[in-house]
């Protein structure tokens, strides 16, 4: 009993399932010109913000090409429809005056050591305040943010004291040190949070693999971190290669960066524009180039640590 | 390979959890012992302590005779594979399980021969040059495989290693670890939540409930012989049903009374449950097995003295057999065991399962032949392997007789928790 054999009919042809009849609601043609067409107004917009914002820096680049004579004449949109006063005369003239050479040369001299500094720093110290359990750890946490408001301005005039003392005022080590100083607090507070996120049991799997401390922040903690450290480096470089402040009060005319020399190249009468563009434009190069090198890592660094 | 020694090992936190405690475990060169109870255990964290990812609180922990409490991580000479994996994902799958060795500073051609011996044996050789997140699950879980193959170590520690992957591919793996494990002949500590994971993988179980290890036995030894209502709950699917009843001797005959239900006892009965004697004219906890009742109607007609007569209220038909839910007429037991048990499955909320007990109503699961025609409503008569039958204390949930039937009692003011692994020479030689 209960044993009634059990068919399936089919009345008619099986016919495939085909992926089209899967896809819940395919876009066409049709549907793509209307997704363009309704984000159309959207992207018109956007690219008249981006032209809007890039105006004055296109317009300082252009003004940089001409002579200082071209420039008190007429405004720099006449170069669009006349090309042949364009000139690197500005440059060349900038370039050949060994105040900035040197200071160009400063400039590199600080930026670089003081973007070391700080990530070497700061990333012993983000692992050491991540991963290492030590009496008093998140109280000092806690100071190293209460420092990321604290205005580099409040230091000025103390530290100018405490450089007078030590005999380092004036000198690059100065600047160095200041920049290193100021930055470590966002550096160490951006690599903490990053390393924080790194899943314990792969730190219990290298301890377990035999790696000592040491090893394990050099051959895990850091080479998981190197979204987190190129972006770091590309902020404090180009935040302490654009410096004016420090460099203005911290360094002698042997030692000053390229910002504060091009400002030292003004006349005090008189169309600066020349060498204002032009020495702007000068100093934006390299941190342009570092940017864009490093584009990819800054948006992904950012965002790591911040959420899960 | 080595032995791993826990004896009398605490773990008590800061705030004065307790986590584990007392626990006393030797897993023998070789073996594989599985540890194994609800979430929150302290099964973890006892492994966690071998590993020396933990600190331990009081007691020792020895690996291959060297007490290793005070031993870092790195130089214990195990290696653990993780529930999550925790591959490097800056590394390929060679650097990954080589990783260990570069490390110990081995020469580039040992670790070479090494990793590619391994990928051999996991059946990973061409995924070598990728990277972690190409790979599947299940890949992953043999990379982090292969990593502790290659060291080579005293130990496998395994924390849940197959509860991340899907139910076809756990029971697929658990094979490739049983195959892995034979064939290196290394002694593995593992760690699992999932009854069915431990009783087909472990040559002994270790079950634990609150940091307390319960019983430690071969598979089939702690099926037959719980040695309290807590193992004979938490091993077996689905779970023994268990009932308050009423022992009582008329004549030569021992019965066995809850609800309408009577049960006869015959005197294989009491020769393999002594204690039931003291019990006489009282109550016990009685426990009955789903697969120890069977369909009358299947099996040439009801046995005398050894049948429930039920109506289903609910049918399950899996194919191999038939799963028949009924309801007996008896109080439900509602043990401390039984309440933590719930609670941890979250199936029904202590408060319900006080209602149930207010009502006089059991729920039992029967496991019969698929050949009985047993519907939904339609009455039922089961017949009981009365031989086959768990009795309990009532106040302390112990076994009465059962594995421990020699006259060596648990100790009374357990609370029917008692660790036998002195016993385990013998049940390991009844399983294998």
């Amino acid at each position: 009993m209960a044993n009634a054999p059990v068919t399936t009919r089919v009345d008619g042809p099986i016919e495939p399932v085909r992926p089209d009849d899967l896809r819940p609601e395919g876009k066409g043609l049709a549907g793509r010109i209307a997704d363009v067409a309704s984000h159309g107004p959207l992207y018109v917009i956007l690219v008249l913000i981006g032209i809007f914002w890039m105006l004055p820096a296109i317009g300082l680049l252009v003004a940089s090409l001409r002579t200082a004579a071209a420039n008190a004449d007429s405004g720099w949109w006449t170069a669009l429809g006349n090309p042949s006063q364009l000139t690197l005369d500005n440059y060349q003239s900038l370039l050949a005056n060994p105040v900035i050479q040197r200071a160009f040369i400063n400039t590199v001299l600080i930026t670089v050591p003081a973007t070391l500094l700080v990530l070497f720093f700061a990333a012993m110290a983000g692992y050491a305040f991540a991963w290492i359990r030590f009496p008093g750890r998140d109280v000092l946490f806690l100071v190293v943010i209460g420092l990321l408001v604290v205005p580099l301005q409040l230091g000025l005039i103390p530290i100018a004291r405490l450089y007078n003392q030590l005999g380092i005022f004036g000198s690059i080590v100065g600047v160095v040190l200041f920049h290193v100083g100021f930055g470590l607090p966002f550096a160490i507070f951006l690599l903490r949070n990053f390393f924080a996120g790194i899943p314990r049991e792969l730190m219990e799997a290298a301890r377990m693999d035999g790696a000592s401390e040491w090893r394990l922040f050099f051959r895990v903690v850091l080479p998981l971190g190197i979204p987190a450290l190129a972006a770091l480096a590309v902020y404090q470089f180009l935040w302490t290669w654009n410096d004016l402040l420090v460099g203005l009060v911290f360094a002698n005319s042997n030692s000053q960066p390229i910002t504060v020399a091009i400002r030292e190249q003004t006349r005090q009468f008189g169309a600066n524009i020349d060498i204002i563009s032009s020495g702007a434009f000068l100093s934006m190069v390299i941190p342009l180039i570092v940017f864009f090198a490093f584009q990819r890592y800054f948006v992904r660094g950012l965002l790591a640590g911040s959420g899960k | 390979m080595a032995e791993i020694e826990l004896e009398g090992v605490w773990k008590v936190y800061a705030d004065g959890t307790e986590a584990v405690k007392d626990l006393t475990i030797t897993v023998g060169d070789g073996e594989f012992v599985v540890f194994v109870g609800p979430s929150g255990c302290g099964k973890t964290t006892a492994l966690r302590m071998i590993a020396g990812l933990e600190e331990i609180s009081a007691g020792k922990i020895r690996i291959a005779d060297r007490v290793v409490n005070d031993v870092p991580a790195r130089d214990r000479d195990v290696a653990m594979v993780f529930q999550n994996y925790a591959l490097y994902p800056h590394l390929t799958v060679r650097e990954n399980i080589g990783f260990g060795l570069k490390l110990r500073k081995m020469d580039r051609a040992v670790i070479n021969e090494r990793v590619n011996h391994a990928a051999e044996i996991l059946g990973i050789t061409e995924l070598l040059d990728k990277k972690p997140k190409a790979l599947s699950g299940g890949q992953r879980q043999r990379v982090a495989m292969g990593r502790a193959i290659v060291r080579q170590p005293e130990a496998f520690l395994m924390d849940e290693p197959l509860s991340n992957l899907d139910a076809k591919l756990r029971v697929q793996m658990r094979a490739e670890v049983l195959r892995i494990q034979q064939e290196l002949g290394v002694t593995v500590v593992y760690v699992t939540h999932d009854q069915t994971e431990a009783m087909t993988m472990g040559d002994r179980v270790a079950v634990i409930r609150g940091g307390i290890l319960q019983q430690i036995a071969a598979p089939q030894v702690l099926y037959d012989n719980p040695v309290n209502l807590f193992v004979a709950g938490f091993i077996g699917s689905p779970a023994m049903n268990i009932v308050e009843a009423k022992i009582t001797r008329k004549g030569d005959v021992l019965t066995a009374t809850f609800g309408s239900t009577e049960l006869t006892l015959g005197d294989q009965v009491l020769s393999h449950h002594p204690d039931l004697e003291r019990h006489i004219g009282e109550s016990v906890i009685l426990g009955i097995r789903p697969e120890e009742m069977e369909d009358a109607a299947t099996v040439g007609g009801p046995v005398k003295g050894a049948t429930i007569d039920a109506t289903a209220t609910l049918v399950e038909k899996l194919g191999s057999e038939i799963l028949v839910h009924f309801e007996v007429d008896a109080p439900r037991v509602v043990t401390d065991d039984v309440r933590e048990l719930v609670e941890d499955i979250g199936a029904i909320t202590s408060e319900d399962l006080g209602k149930a007990a207010a009502t006089n109503v059991s729920e039992f699961v029967a496991m019969v032949s698929p050949r009985s025609v047993v519907d939904k409503g339609t009455a039922i008569t089961l017949n009981v392997d009365t031989t086959r039958l768990h009795f309990f204390d009532v106040e302390t949930g112990i076994a009465l007789g059962g594995l421990r039937a020699t006259g060596k009692t648990g100790p009374p003011h357990s609370h029917g928790l008692v660790a036998t692994h002195e016993q385990n020479p013998e049940t390991e030689g009844d399983s294998t």
